[in-house]
């Protein structure tokens, strides 16, 4: 039995060691789904500690609902990012839609609004119609339901591989903003307090979720169809304008949400974190069929539900206010001091457990490692054993419109980016999403990124690089970064080598975190992203928050001026290893990846910060997918300029010197006035810079400075190749 | 003068107009519970945009049974202006206080995108300030905004001025690209015959601040407020 719900052996002793007897059929479920690895961590908790994840700002780290940061004039920013691969692999739509919902919850939990979604995807090619079936119905599902709550989804990225072609990696990421003093936590700490469950009925619906979400794929996975909850954003927009009214109105001592392992999650990790147990009885439970039983009822995953801790004091105005919503919601326990959960259902006792033992002594595994020998294979690679392109306007504009690097417009303007009207840079305007803070002059950055194919040829280096573009795209627009969340996307844990991926990722990014300073404040691990075919590149995702002083001097990506002077800041290692060029031109991936200074990275962004606050650039963008022929595309298009430059090839290949990829580099544009302080700030940083060319007319010509032209190409017809390139759907 | 936003359960560009009438137009305004059922305090109401029950049934067709739509009937009887911006919309057409109907886009999709629209009727409250000629430059955002009405409605309304905005290019052109949802002679915007009840589908407030791209917005609510400060001097 303990087998089929996914728990090992040795689990199952260490359960009935714990307990000091069999735990029945309830029980054991409970057990099954808090020691999966999706809620317990067990394969990846002490990988984990490697993240730094304090600083002066942060007020709550990893281990809540989400990550919160002090940003000052007594408010604080709260952000998580997660995953919900395995139900949008099954039922897309309504996988992704509740993967929105979840996180959404996850930030109102800690008493903060909503402000921002961002989602991170991944597919295979959009070349068969199943894939193009799952593309659609995710991007329909995003927007269905963050549009529904009036939450706008404002930035994200997405990416086509073989390798997800099974597997598709959907994680969904959410910001919110909240005074100080609304800041609320999961932990039910005082015995006497009132246990609530508020929102939607509980249906049979999600039950052992969490399990499916810890196995691989197979072709038994449409079976698990029933394991993938539905989402109701109506719902969940009345339970957040409740959760929130309460807490505003201090009638709140805990709250937290009923996510993975619905009713027993949140009912455990309440009690656990503050060191109580519970009475709870089933009987006040509202639920949405007739007969459902206990197992059913502690397990199910309907979504839209709140669990809240409440003094008996503030009873009666919080039934005012459920009421005044119409919200179904039922007392159903009530907090003890035993540090026992004890479950009542039609007059019997149907569990006695621990909270603790369930929510926090899974097993922790240090599973082996092992590099795959395809990292030494793939990292022997001679630039010289491809041909360079004949025609590189052609290369160009092939690169330009291959699936990954082209517009994703035409997702985006299907999430509604502008409800709240605090969206001042929209998608496509800037390297990272800016917010206002209505009622001050400040602003967020926000963004989210990942690069599987670099954690995939050099975990390590692949996994700093991850945290450097986050940073550095907020730093682009002027935001200083405060802190990284992160949704950790790998295959099986329990493959040496997959682990070893998982190891060298986490080290890496942990290493960039620290140099950069930036803390991890919340995260999510998503293992068994693997079909019977295939591992998925491994694919760490960063979702990175940052702030502006003044958010009416961000900077957008966009040539503006007709004679601004172009520059190039910086001087990274330049790789074709593992770029999208490979990729596109010469279907390889393979390569050496190229290497990241921290100290040059840190400079680099110190200045571009400066840059911006002090109003010398027009334009900012950081070089990545693409190299600088995409880059420049990208400012000429988002601008509706043209540019004409001149590259020293400093005897390097022409298509290292277009497509090479690396970091700490960015393309700025600024009026020719503010040359000499750029050079003097460049300086003072010490920031190598290069000055390409201006923003002419409305062709982009690229000339090397031997006089042989690259590109000379009108803005038009690579804006109509960059926004019709490949549009999957 | 005063405004009122109507708040239903699921609306969620409430808070949007309400920022934007109180920091912008800096007038006074207040949120009206969709339970309310008197209105005198005001001198125009505003039924924002959202997804007011969900949308489910259909859009606006749960609201319009809510105690407030009937207390927004009488308010508009007595001559007083009523704005709704898209799902606001949606529920006035479903309330019948204006003509047509409202299906899914032609492209089954949502759309959020900045559309160009063209003032056909500029002797409303709401567009007397709008210039001759000019284009104005707002978001819409909606998968159901592909509006409909019979033909003998239709003429009708040309005739009488009722079809206020419409799509057009930059270059002020009626055209089928320029049409976010499909919407029957890119008619973006109509009014009733009095002219002091408005629909539009794009989204005015999110217009109507300079750190937006456009500012055009304002033209409608500029309107509203001179049309009101006169009406009063």
């Amino acid at each position: 039995m303990h087998r089929q719900m996914g728990l090992k052996d040795d689990e199952y002793e260490e359960i009935v060691h714990l307990l000091g007897r069999e735990p029945n059929f309830t029980e054991l479920g409970m057990f099954a789904v808090m020691w999966s690895e999706h809620c317990s961590y067990k394969h990846s908790r002490q990988t984990l500690r490697r993240f730094p994840s304090e600083g002066e700002r942060v007020l709550q780290g990893p281990g809540e609902n989400a990550g919160v940061i002090d940003i000052g004039e007594g408010m604080a920013v709260a952000f998580k990012v997660e995953s919900h691969n395995h139900p949008s692999a099954i039922e897309p739509y309504q996988g992704a839609a509740t993967g929105v919902g979840g996180i959404l919850r996850d930030i109102f939990t800690m008493g903060a609004q909503p402000v921002a979604i961002l989602n991170s995807l991944r597919f295979g090619p959009p070349d068969d119609s199943r894939t193009c079936f799952l593309i659609d119905r995710v991007v329909d599902g995003i927007g269905g339901y963050g549009n529904c709550v009036g939450i706008p989804t404002v930035a994200g990225e997405i990416y086509f591989e073989e390798c997800y072609r099974e597997s598709p990696l959907v994680n969904a990421m959410a910001v919110g903003v909240m005074p100080l003093e609304m800041l609320s936590r999961g932990a039910a700490s005082e015995a006497g307090d009132v246990v609530i469950l508020v929102g939607a009925r509980t249906g049979r619906d999600g039950i052992h979720g969490v399990t499916f979400a810890s196995e691989g794929l197979d072709e038994k996975a449409e079976e698990k169809r029933p394991s993938v909850q539905v989402g109701d954003p109506f719902m969940e927009k009345i339970l957040m304008e409740f959760c929130l009214e309460a807490v505003r109105k201090k009638l709140v001592a805990g709250m937290q949400d009923l996510g993975g392992a619905g009713l027993t999650c949140a009912v455990t990790e309440t009690s656990s974190r503050g060191g109580t147990g519970m009475e709870i009885d089933l009987d006040q439970v509202p639920c949405r069929e007739e007969n459902m039983n206990a197992y059913e009822i502690m397990l199910s995953e309907s979504q839209e539900r709140m669990l809240l801790i409440v003094k008996e004091r503030s009873l009666e105005a919080l039934r005012e206010i459920l009421e005044r919503w119409e919200l179904p919601f039922g007392i159903i326990g009530r907090v003890t001091n035993d540090g026992i959960v004890n479950v009542w259902y039609r007059g019997e006792m149907v569990v006695s457990v621990p909270a603790k033992a369930v929510a926090e002594e899974a097993p922790a595994y240090e599973p082996a490692s092992r590099e795959p020998a395809y990292i030494r294979e793939k990292r022997f690679f001679k630039e010289s054993a491809w041909a360079t392109p004949e025609d590189y306007q052609e290369a160009f504009l092939n690169v330009l419109s291959s699936c990954s690097i082209a517009s994703k417009e035409w997702a985006w303007k299907r999430y509604d980016h502008m409800v709240r009207t605090s969206t001042v840079l929209l998608p496509g305007q800037g390297d990272a999403a800016v917010l206002r803070l209505r009622g001050t002059s400040r602003g967020l950055a926000v963004t989210i990124d990942g690069n599987g194919r670099m954690v995939y040829l050099d975990p390590y280096r692949g996994g700093m690089m991850t945290v450097a573009e986050a940073t550095r795209n907020i730093s682009c627009v002027g935001g200083k970064p405060l802190g990284i969340t992160d949704c950790l996307n790998f295959g099986c844990p329990e493959n040496p080598e997959v682990f070893w991926q998982f190891e060298q990722a986490v080290k890496g990014m942990a290493e960039a975190c620290e140099a950069l300073s930036v803390p991890v404040v919340s995260g999510n691990v998503s293992f068994y992203n693997e079909s019977k075919h295939s591992a998925i590149y491994p694919t760490p995702v960063v979702g990175a928050v940052g702030l502006l002083d003044d958010v009416s001097i961000c900077v957008s990506m966009g040539f503006k001026k007709e004679g601004d002077v172009i520059v190039l800041l910086g001087c990274g290692d330049l790789s074709l290893g593992g770029s999208e060029f490979l990729k596109v031109i010469h279907g390889e991936m393979s390569g050496r990846i190229p290497d990241l200074v921290f100290k040059e990275e840190k400079r680099l962004q110190k200045l571009i910060r400066q840059l911006a606050r002090k109003g010398v650039v027009s334009s900012a963008h950081d070089l990545s997918d693409g190299g600088l022929g995409i880059a420049l595309a990208e400012c000429c298009i988002s601008g509706g300029n043209g540019a004409d430059l001149s590259i020293a090839d400093n005897s390097m290949r022409p298509d290292l010197l277009l497509f090479g990829e690396g970091p700490s580099r960015i393309l700025v544009s600024l009026p020719e006035g503010n040359l000499e302080n750029l050079k003097k700030m460049a300086g003072e940083y010490r920031v190598p810079l290069d000055i390409l060319g201006k923003v002419r007319g409305r062709h982009l010509k690229v000339q090397l400075s031997t006089g042989e032209t690259l590109i000379d190409l009108p803005t038009s017809i690579m804006k109509s190749r960059y926004l019709g390139g490949r549009e999957p759907v | 003068m005063k405004f009122g936003v109507v708040v239903f359960p699921g609306s969620n560009c409430d808070v949007d107009v309400y920022y934007m009438v109180r920091d912008v137009l800096k007038c006074d305004v207040e949120y009206i519970w969709h339970k309310e059922w008197k209105l005198q305090r005001f001198d125009a109401v505003i039924i924002p945009g959202g997804f007011s029950y969900g949308d489910y049934l259909r859009p606006g067709a749960i609201a319009r049974l809510s105690p407030v739509m009937k207390a927004v009937r009488d308010f508009a009887d007595e001559g007083k202006l009523v704005l709704g911006i898209c799902n606001g919309f949606q529920v006035l057409t479903e309330a019948e206080m204006l003509p047509g109907a409202f299906c899914r886009n032609t492209h089954l999709q949502f759309r959020c995108s900045y559309t160009y629209l063209k003032v056909e009727n500029r002797n409303l409250p709401f567009t007397r300030e709008a210039q001759p000629g000019s284009l104005l430059q707002m978001p819409v955002a909606n998968g159901d905004g592909n509006y409909y009405v019979n033909e003998a409605q239709l003429e009708e309304m040309n005739e009488k001025g009722q079809v206020v905005f419409r799509y057009v290019n930059e270059l002020g052109e009626v055209l089928p690209q320029a049409n976010p949802s499909g919407a029957l002679e890119n008619i973006a915007g109509v009014c009733n015959e009095r002219g002091n009840v408005l629909g539009m589908m794009p989204h005015p407030e999110r217009a109507s601040d300079t750190l937006f791209g456009s500012e055009d917005g304002l033209v409608v609510f500029e309107s509203m407020m001179n049309y009101l400060a006169a009406g009063k001097g």
